[in-house]
């Protein structure tokens, strides 16, 4: 993905080349016409069309967000109740995926929604300890919301 | 149009107040560790960054002045505040503290055995 990003630039600098004219504007054209050309010549390059990511990336922001919200409300639902009857527990999650920064970015996701909070990641890799606080309506519900999270990390990352 | 702006950049900041209030709140009612962490880091964060962004548009908008600064402030916000709860949480888990007594399952206890 940073090799198309990058031979991108490259093409719009040689458009301001061919133009003799350096401004944003004839950069912005020389981008759009990189674009085209990268995407006409998208099978000769081993990873697929990179604006697909781009666009995996802004609707990963956009579930961020739209899951801060959520969490705010259920959290503020449950310390304005009038009575504490939740029933908070640990649960064990496995994960499928590999890297690094992918499991840091499912476990600040999951921090993020709404009543989840990751205690301990195990030494393998392979499994998600998480601290949720009311467990028992909760746990097949929020092992959807790791599904859709997991598949959106994946669709980032492939 | 400026009263229109008026109108939400009040509404993010008395929103981020109220947030941060209930949040502490939170922190004083709930029973144990692990429980007063959801409170801090979930409510405490949007809190912050609503009031952030009241203020950035505030003087965007009225002095015509934009301070990237507040942004890039919004944005560690969200980087660091589930971290700094996850490790916490950690950290409360490994020294023993006690769940609360209504707490149903726990997982990570048979990890520490295997």
């Amino acid at each position: 993905m940073a090799f198309q990003i990058l031979l991108n630039s490259f093409i719009a600098f040689i458009w301001m080349f061919l133009h003799n004219s350096y401004s944003t504007s004839s950069f912005l054209v020389g981008y759009m016409i990189g674009l085209l050309i990268i995407f006409g010549l998208r099978r000769f390059f081993p990873r697929r069309f990179y604006l697909c990511n781009v666009l995996a990336v802004i609707n990963l922001v956009l579930i961020f967000f739209k899951e801060l919200i959520l969490s705010n409300i259920s959290v503020l639902k449950v310390i304005l109740s009038p009575k504490l009857n939740m029933q908070p527990g640990i649960f064990a999650l496995e994960t499928s995926l590999k890297k690094d920064w992918e499991i840091t970015l499912l476990a600040n996701l999951i921090t993020l929604t709404p009543g989840t909070l990751v205690v301990d990641i195990s030494d393998d890799n392979k499994t998600l300890y998480i601290h949720a606080m009311d467990i028992d309506d909760v746990e097949q519900a929020r092992n959807d919301i790791k599904n859709s999270f997991e598949r959106a990390i994946k669709e980032v990352s492939r | 149009m400026i009263v229109i702006s008026k109108l939400i950049i009040g509404f993010l900041i008395l929103l981020g107040s109220i947030l941060s209030l209930i949040s502490s709140i939170g922190i004083l009612r709930l029973p144990d560790v692990y429980t007063r962490n959801h409170a801090a880091s979930k409510a405490a964060t949007l809190g912050i960054i609503s009031i952030m962004l009241g203020v950035f548009l505030y003087f965007s908008i009225h002095e015509e002045h934009i301070n990237t600064r507040v942004i890039l402030g919004i944005i560690f916000v969200l980087l660091t505040s589930p971290v700094a709860g996850h490790l916490i949480n950690r950290a409360a888990y490994y020294t023993k503290t006690p769940l609360w007594k209504n707490t149903v399952v726990d997982d990570l206890k048979n990890k520490e055995e295997g």
